[in-house]
């Protein structure tokens, strides 16, 4: 059977008080299984990177509740949360989050070195996931001689390398040209395709278009979904 | 869409039976046009008639060979070089259906929006699906040429949605009214009354 990786349910977030405050999330749930990509498209404000961070345990909400690979992140101890976050999580931000001092490979493997894999395993995995990318030639050098496509490669094979099997991914291509953008993506999809489950927040819908389902998000709620594609030929009849 | 030019076009390059050449046009445009073989001969008869080809033939086998003229070739390359001026319908189906929504008392023209904007995503994640699927060789050129110009296509239809929507939020935040029943007033032109018994 295939897995439930990512399983929100009924999740509220408010920020501020009093008149201040405002409702970030108003209900949302979200499930999301292995081999899947799911899309979250919404404007600014919408709630969508919200979203994100609390399927990722980097912020709480207020109520809900909230599965990564079969456990409940906000009732887990803070140091099991962080293990599980290490482990499974990857995240993969608009502006790649490089260690200009540390090499391609290096930034690889260290999210493995922080959690205790010996060096030469991390070089490895890292190793594996750089060659995932299609990257592996440019291994040993640092963040600030390669380009921009090969950067985000980069930061996406940092956020698999291991055993990581979720994907989070806010804005990924916003830095890059369309095609640098478009290869990016890709290799985020074949590495979803390969066993993992993703997350693809952006406001770019030829990027969401590679996604499984596309949801259409609007003051901290799912207004709207795309699911099933069209007939191919139908679509084309018109051309 | 032009049959005579893409037919001088594909004899530019040698010489072909009309089958070949509808052979030809289909496989150069990523088998996204499909051409009925009536059409063709009734468009080489028109560019034999013009001399900007000329047919030799039948052979044993039945078939007709066409060869393109010098001034088929030129009339080929001028077209090739000419730009497309009538690239957008003005008035095309969604552009009109969106217009005349906004003026209709009663309608609700978000939700018009939003089901047009889940369908064109639909139709955008179909067209991906078919790029993932599809090689970079030089055979698939022509099909991922095609594919791209209708996901651009597609993309710039989303961006137009997104923007009606923000119009219609600032007109209604500036009261604004879009919405107006029938014009009763004055309609002195229009489908003239029937006249009765006038005996013309």
């Amino acid at each position: 059977m295939t897995k439930m990786l990512i399983d929100l349910q009924d999740i509220r977030k408010t920020y501020g008080t009093g008149d201040a405050q405002v409702e970030a999330l108003t209900g949302i749930s979200l499930q999301v299984k292995e081999g899947e990509l799911v899309a979250v498209m919404g404007a600014s404000g919408s709630g969508k990177s919200t979203m994100l961070a609390i399927a990722g345990g980097l912020e709480r909400p207020d109520s809900g509740t909230t599965r990564v690979d079969g456990m409940e992140l906000f009732s887990t101890p803070e140091k099991e949360l962080a293990r599980l976050r290490r482990q499974t999580i990857g995240y993969v931000f608009q502006d790649f989050n490089l260690i200009p001092s540390l090499t391609a490979i290096e930034n690889v493997a260290l999210p493995l070195e922080l959690d205790g894999v010996s060096k030469g395993q991390a070089r490895k995995a890292a190793e594996e996931a750089l060659e995932l990318m299609q990257i592996k030639e440019i291994a040993k050098r640092f963040p600030d001689q390669i380009s921009g496509g090969q950067r985000q490669r980069v930061a996406i094979a940092r956020s698999i390398v291991g055993t990581r099997k979720v994907i989070l991914a806010d804005e990924p291509t916003g830095a890059l040209d369309s095609r640098t953008g478009e290869a990016v993506i890709r290799a985020l999809r074949e590495r979803i395709d390969g066993g993992a489950a993703g997350i693809l927040v952006t406001h770019d819908a030829k990027n969401a278009a590679w996604a499984d389902r596309i949801l259409l998000i609007r003051d901290g709620s799912i207004v709207d979904e795309a699911r099933t594609k069209r007939d191919l030929n139908e679509l084309m009849k018109n051309v | 869409m032009s049959l005579k030019h893409s037919i001088l076009a594909v004899l530019s390059i040698g010489d072909c039976h009309g089958y070949q050449i509808r052979q030809e046009i289909e496989s150069r445009t990523g088998q996204t046009w499909q051409i009925n073989i009536g059409q063709i001969y009734s468009t080489l008869d028109r560019l034999e008639r013009d001399n900007l080809i000329v047919a030799e033939g039948p052979n044993p086998e039945g078939q007709i060979r066409y060869s393109i003229t010098p001034e088929g070739k030129a009339e080929a390359l001028e077209w090739l070089k000419a730009p497309v001026t009538q690239t957008t319908q003005i008035r095309h189906e969604l552009a009109i259906k969106l217009a005349l929504a906004v003026t209709l008392p009663g309608v609700d023209t978000e939700l018009i929006l939003q089901s047009q904007r889940i369908s064109t995503l639909r139709n955008l994640q179909t067209l991906t699906t078919a790029k993932m699927n599809a090689s970079e060789s030089p055979s698939d050129l022509a099909w991922l040429l095609i594919l791209d110009s209708q996901l651009f296509a597609l993309e710039a239809e989303l961006r137009w949605l997104d923007h009606v929507e923000g119009l219609l939020l600032v007109s209604a935040a500036r009261g604004l009214e879009s919405q107006n029943e029938l014009n009763t007033k004055s309609s002195k032109r229009g489908r003239p009354t029937k006249s009765v018994g006038n005996g013309k």
